[in-house]
């Protein structure tokens, strides 16, 4: 892998970690209204995706969205404003964390119905089929979206129709606090794809480059007209399911043996040991991504609420 | 203008809309060569523009609407049908939870062009699955139209309306009502939604009715115009949005109201037009308000039970006759 591909899957990386850290901090100074649901941990997910996709193919999210937003290229400033419920924000303050889009750059928003986005992915796999054009749609989704029946539907219908999907399964071992053994017999959910007829994959989800890997071949199968793949990560949600979980329900240890997998750490220390990254640039990169959302977070705070009244707009095209 | 019935009705706007927009296009259970749709609106769809915009899909009424929310927030336009108006429940989330909410939810960045058409109503013998009105639920969905035509004119024009808007729409579709013909142009016309129609008019009492219940409205007014009793028909055309004015008007002028519709009683169709008419004109009324709905019962399959349950022009009439 060219080396700038490597910095450039490590700064995103880094980049929606410093983001979120800076949330959670926020939270703390109650500054952001309701609840969040944090992807550290999973941010290999996000990025060894998205690096494969132009601006003009599409990703689907969801409640845990923040990632996803910022892999595909969505502006800091906004997206924290969003979550702060500003005016300023994605969607003028009427989404907030769980229902980020940015329609530019082809992020087709959050849901935060789990599962929903399954068919509605397969949708814009159909669009793009339809007019001819070669963009694919990538769909992320936890383990507990995979007991939906929109799971089923969705897939089946883009299996039959060959559409260019990419169906990622983020597998963080927890719907809530549900463990994935409670839910499902298989251990692997990529197994799931032979009752569909379409290939499906498990990797190391916290490997960055196994995720690159692995999506870039399912983005050559869906731009050429193959159909969707689908790839199960598996990863883990280092904090808990939302900003209100202590997440107690973790048997011991388990946190611990997973922040030694955590995704960042491994590739910086691959970077370092085999010279593609210096001490000097990983402070560098630090320090610009601590200073841009130290600069979305001033844009966000300085942004006014929307008035009460707006409330009103935007209900019917 | 020519003769034509309600099914052929619709599918000449299928038609007329594929041919001028490439980006509207079909999908649903059985409408493609093969079964034609369920109640045959889309014969020979599939020959005429092929499998690839007249999509057969499985029976995943979800992915149906799920897809076609997908299809529509990228650039397309499609008319996804649901083979009868109970199974949209299976696609409610895709509905209600995303359809109707993403302009909103995402701060107007994102359109929303899909029309579900499906049939509703009841007469037919197929029980409790296949015979309901669940018009007043999308009606409590804000981000969805809701249109219920009740005549060949009123559904080509209001499905051309749908097709070429930018809210999701609900076109609610009679099953009775697809044989029933009328006359409308040979020329290319669109109706408003939000515009009703006064189907009689009349200065003693007002009858609100929908879709199938029009015709059982007007022929009660016949019977009670021999009782020297004149009526007022209205027709509201669409549901989401109600042309709130008419309503308010026509009982301003008669000060008696009364409102007929399938659906059940209990916070139904019956239910927001009354609301509305205690709301905004109650200093107009001379009489209260009386509702011809559905009891909140499912509906039955055995000829006497369901004769039982559906309005008729008697329970009209006589509705009409305590107020008047």
């Amino acid at each position: 892998m060219k080396k700038e591909t490597l910095i450039r899957l490590y700064r995103k990386m880094l980049e929606i970690r410093i983001f979120e850290e800076k949330v959670f901090e926020l939270y703390g100074q109650n500054l952001v209204p309701g609840t969040i649901h944090l992807y550290s941990g999973e941010e290999a997910v996000a990025v060894g995706v998205c690096t494969n996709l132009r601006q003009s193919d599409y990703i689907v999210s969801t409640h845990r969205g923040h990632g996803h937003c910022i892999a595909k290229g969505a502006k800091l400033d906004k997206t924290m404003a969003e979550i702060l419920g500003k005016k300023t924000g994605y969607c003028k303050g009427k989404g907030g964390s769980m229902h980020i889009a940015d329609f530019s750059i082809g992020m087709l928003g959050a849901t935060a119905v789990v599962g929903a986005g399954i068919p509605i992915a397969t949708g814009a796999g159909l669009s793009s089929k339809l007019r001819g054009s070669d963009q694919v749609t990538a769909c992320f989704f936890g383990d507990g979206a995979s007991n939906q029946g929109t799971f089923h539907e969705g897939i089946n219908l883009a299996a039959i129709w060959r559409l260019p999907v990419l169906f990622v399964c983020e597998n963080n071992l927890y719907a809530m606090g549900t463990r994935q053994t409670q839910a499902m017999l298989p251990q692997d959910i990529s197994e799931r794809s032979v009752a569909y007829g379409i290939p499906g994959v498990s990797i190391d989800g916290n490997d960055v480059l196994s995720v690159y890997d692995a999506a870039e071949e399912a983005v050559k199968r869906a731009r050429g007209g193959l159909g969707p793949t689908l790839i199960e990560c598996k990863t883990y949600r280092q904090k808990g399911h939302s900003r209100w979980d202590p997440a107690t329900y973790r048997p011991k240890g388990e946190v611990e043996k997973w922040l030694e997998k955590d995704p960042i750490i491994r590739l910086e220390k691959q970077l370092l040991s085999n010279g593609e990254l210096s001490e000097a640039k990983t402070t560098r990169i630090k320090r610009e991504i601590e200073n841009a959302v130290e600069d979305a977070v001033k844009f966000a705070v300085s942004s006014p609420y929307p008035a009460g009244d707006e409330a009103l707009e935007d209900v019917f095209a | 203008m020519k003769e034509i019935a309600f099914r052929d009705a619709i599918r000449e706007a299928l038609v007329e809309e594929m041919k001028r927009d490439e980006t509207v296009f079909l999908l649903g259970e059985d409408i493609g060569r093969y079964w034609e749709g369920a109640f045959k609106v889309t014969k020979g769809l599939a020959d005429e523009f092929g499998d690839k915009r007249v999509r057969d899909t499985p029976i995943s009424e979800s992915a149906i609407i799920g897809a076609a929310v997908g299809a529509a927030i990228t650039g397309m336009r499609p008319v996804a049908e649901i083979m009868f108006g109970d199974l949209t429940t299976l696609a409610m989330d895709q509905i209600v939870n995303q359809a109707a909410k993403i302009h909103y939810m995402f701060g107007g960045q994102a359109k929303v062009p899909l029309v579900i058409r499906t049939p509703f109503g009841g007469g037919v013998n197929i029980a409790a699955h296949h015979s309901q009105s669940l018009q007043a639920w999308f009606m409590h969905a804000p981000g969805l139209l809701v249109a219920i035509p009740s005549t060949p004119y009123d559904a080509k024009g209001l499905l051309k309306t749908a097709i070429r808007g930018d809210n999701p729409v609900i076109f609610c579709e009679h099953k009775l009502l697809y044989p029933e013909k009328g006359l409308i142009p040979e020329e290319d016309y669109t109706i408003p939604f939000g515009l009703a129609q006064t189907r009689r008019e009349g200065e003693d009492v007002t009858i609100v009715a929908t879709m199938f219940m029009v015709g059982k409205a007007l022929e009660a007014a016949k019977t009670l115009e021999k009782q020297t009793i004149n009526v007022e028909v209205i027709d509201p055309r669409t549901l989401i949005p109600l042309d709130k004015e008419a309503i308010i008007n026509s009982v301003r002028k008669t000060g008696r109201l009364v409102v007929v519709s399938e659906g059940c009683k209990t916070a139904g169709v019956t239910a927001e037009i009354a609301a509305l008419v205690a709301e905004k004109a109650i200093d107009y009324l001379d009489a209260p308000v009386r509702r011809v709905a559905e009891p909140d019962t499912p509906i039955p399959f055995s000829p006497s039970l369901e004769k039982h349950v559906i309005p008729d022009e008697k329970a009209i009439v006589e509705a009409v006759k305590e107020i008047a």
